[in-house]
């Protein structure tokens, strides 16, 4: 399993990279989300993957990793995921204003050839 | 005065001032300025209080929520941290005095709502950043401050603070995902997250994880330098404090101090001297990085042909002066860098504020550097000429003063040469810059007619912010001694790792007043 979910983290990370890198607003946002949902599976991944284990300490079992879930990472990831989906919306607005008062989409405000033109 | 909240107080009141400017500030915009200036203020009392209970030597843990460390989160305040809620404080004040001004297009904080809420949410995730004892607590500090600066560097709107914005917050958002990776990392390594423990733990870590912690270390590094506009990551940098609203952009000359405070933070705490694998990981590249970075300022401030674009670099160049220091890591480097760090953030928020007062009375010049009648030529040109020697670092001023501090630290390092020849140069470099830069504007311009001198006349508030900042920077020339001392002793605590854990994981929750279970049985 742990192999799937790094694959999984792997190839979010690929494809977030490669649509950041590209120079349009929607894009970058995508690129962005995608970026966060692999690291949100990182941060999950890293308090060790259980399966049927409770998350707290019931005292029939030695307190240790093995008998239990480590409940600190979904706690971190929820907070992630709560300030990664603020960001993108607070990105979205920026990306949608920035369309409408430049007129391109562009991450620079303007296309590339405007700029060729004006110089 | 035995109070033990006062250390959570720099967070906690803005967070309460921030919601009370969004409750009034549509009814009645002059109470929630009253209230952001007056909040500004307190908070200046506050961490002068704590500074004076930081300045005795001992790191003074809080524990929220009552949890012992390292199970729930804690703050520390150490000598370090007191001084950057100082810093903060004091170039807070600056910011929100001038933002009232505004000359003749109208207040800074009227050109848009919210600008005080977001305001205090900026100081609160500053304050809270420079208090925190837990590296997940601050990833999500530089969130708050980062959200607040969004709005703040978008207030007023316009098509070159939407371009800014669009790569501030992109270069900032992938940033926060590396953040968060980086944490991840080390938590599934060391299984902590509080900086004290994290401390203990990477030095026992065995050579099997060596690469995995370094790589985790190299990864915050390079999250914090892209706050602190280390080469090859301050390309965004430039045209976010040029777009920016003045006020915003002096509160910003301390952001880029938080990355700067943060790479000091975790070189000395946790991958430190004596951290097992993880020792000393950022050495030599964060020196040569920072190198680089100066080299590249000093050409900007040469390149520059605004007024605003020369700040920005000057900004840059300061922080790759203080990462030099820290990336050296000596005792002696380390209080060198605190010292000039004090001033070469009161000098960047001045000289925005400055150039900003000056632009607003030029007209379509605006703030290129090109002759163009001028107000008040004199007092601009006095303060300007008073600013560049401080930014340039040129006696009589304390940009001087650090400068010659880091210099002699550095006399015995292996990087003498490269230190010496980065400073020197880039130095000079700046010298020309800003020496060109006054000269065209205040030597080559005309005097102003009298209709655009009465048109270019500061608000009193504008003055007054430029003359705070003044008044702080010669301060800190005169007290020169004391502040020297006060360094070498924040150096040497921050380099005393043992104390800082000893206090965070040692420290005792309170005994509950009232406990749940045996209130609820009595009757």
């Amino acid at each position: 399993m742990e192999l799937m979910v790094a694959i999984f983290v792997g190839v979010l990370t690929g494809t977030g990279i490669y649509l950041t890198l590209r120079a349009r607003t929607f894009d970058l946002v995508l690129g962005l989300t995608l970026l966060s949902y692999a690291v949100n599976l990182l941060i999950f991944v890293m308090g060790r993957l259980t399966v049927g284990r409770p998350p707290i300490l019931d005292g029939s079992h030695a307190s240790t990793l093995a008998n239990y879930a480590d409940p600190l990472p979904q706690a971190l990831v929820l907070t992630a995921i709560v300030i990664s989906f603020a960001m993108t919306a607070l990105l979205l607005v920026i990306a949608l204003v920035t369309r409408a008062e430049t007129g391109s989409d562009h991450v620079d405000g303007e296309e590339p050839q405007a700029r060729e033109e004006r110089r | 005065m035995n109070w033990q909240h006062w250390i959570i107080v720099p967070v906690v009141l803005p967070l309460i001032a921030g919601a009370a400017c969004l409750l009034v500030e549509r009814r009645a915009a002059g109470v929630a300025r009253a209230l952001s200036i007056g909040t500004t203020f307190v908070l200046l009392a506050v961490a002068l209080y704590l500074a004076s209970i930081a300045a005795s030597g001992t790191v003074h843990p809080y524990l929220l929520g009552n949890w012992r460390a390292p199970f729930g989160i804690a703050l520390a305040l150490d000598r370090l941290s007191a001084l950057m809620l100082v810093l903060t404080a004091v170039v807070a004040i600056a910011s929100v005095l001038y933002a009232r001004g505004g000359g003749a297009r109208g207040a800074h904080d009227a050109q848009g709502l919210h600008y005080h809420a977001l305001f205090q949410f900026q100081l609160m995730g500053l304050n809270g950043a420079f208090l925190t004892a837990d590296l997940f607590n601050l990833f999500v500090f530089f969130e708050v401050l980062l959200i607040a600066s969004y709005g703040l560097l978008l207030h007023g709107g316009g098509a070159a603070r939407l371009k800014a914005a669009i790569h501030y917050v992109g270069f900032n958002l992938a940033g926060s995902a590396l953040f968060l990776v980086a944490v991840a990392l080390l938590y599934g390594i060391t299984g902590t997250l509080n900086m004290a423990d994290l401390s203990q733990r990477v030095a026992t870590l065995g050579p099997d994880q060596a690469s995995l912690v370094r790589a985790a270390a190299l990864l915050l590094i390079v999250v914090f330098g892209v706050k602190a506009a280390l080469l090859p990551l301050y390309f965004w940098l430039p045209d976010t404090y040029r777009a920016a609203p003045a006020p915003v952009a002096a509160l910003f000359a301390i952001m880029t101090k938080v990355g700067v405070y943060c790479v000091a933070r975790v070189t000395t705490l946790i991958f430190g001297g004596d951290a097992g694998v993880a020792t000393d990981v950022a050495y030599p590249w964060l020196p040569w990085l920072a190198i680089g970075t100066l080299a590249l300022a000093a050409l900007g401030t040469l390149a520059a042909v605004r007024l605003r674009t020369l700040v920005a670099y000057l900004v840059i160049a300061s922080a790759g002066t203080l990462l030099l220091a820290i990336g050296l890591g000596s005792a002696a480097t380390l209080s060198a860098a605190l010292f000039y760090l004090v001033n070469s953030t009161l000098v960047a928020a001045a000289l925005f504020l400055l150039v900003d007062s000056i632009a607003s009375g030029r007209g379509e010049s605006d703030d290129a550097m090109t002759p163009a009648p001028l107000a008040y030529r004199a007092a601009y040109g006095t303060l300007f000429f008073l600013f560049a020697l401080e930014a340039a670092g040129l006696p009589p001023m304390g940009g001087f003063i650090g400068k010659a501090l880091l210099l002699q630290a550095s006399a015995d390092q292996p990087l003498m040469v490269a230190t010496w020849s980065a400073l020197l140069v880039s130095g000079l470099g700046m010298m020309i810059a800003v020496a060109r830069a006054g000269s065209t504007v205040f030597w080559k311009a005309a005097d102003a007619n009298r209709m655009q001198v009465a048109a270019a006349r500061p608000a009193y508030t504008e003055r007054l912010a430029i003359g705070w900042l003044t008044f702080a920077m010669l301060l800190v020339v005169l007290n020169a001694g004391p502040m020297t001392r006060y360094a070498e002793a924040t150096a040497a605590q921050l380099l005393d790792r043992r104390a800082y854990v000893g206090a965070v994981l040692g420290a005792q929750p309170v005994p509950p007043a009232w406990t749940p279970r045996e209130g609820m049985k009595k009757p």
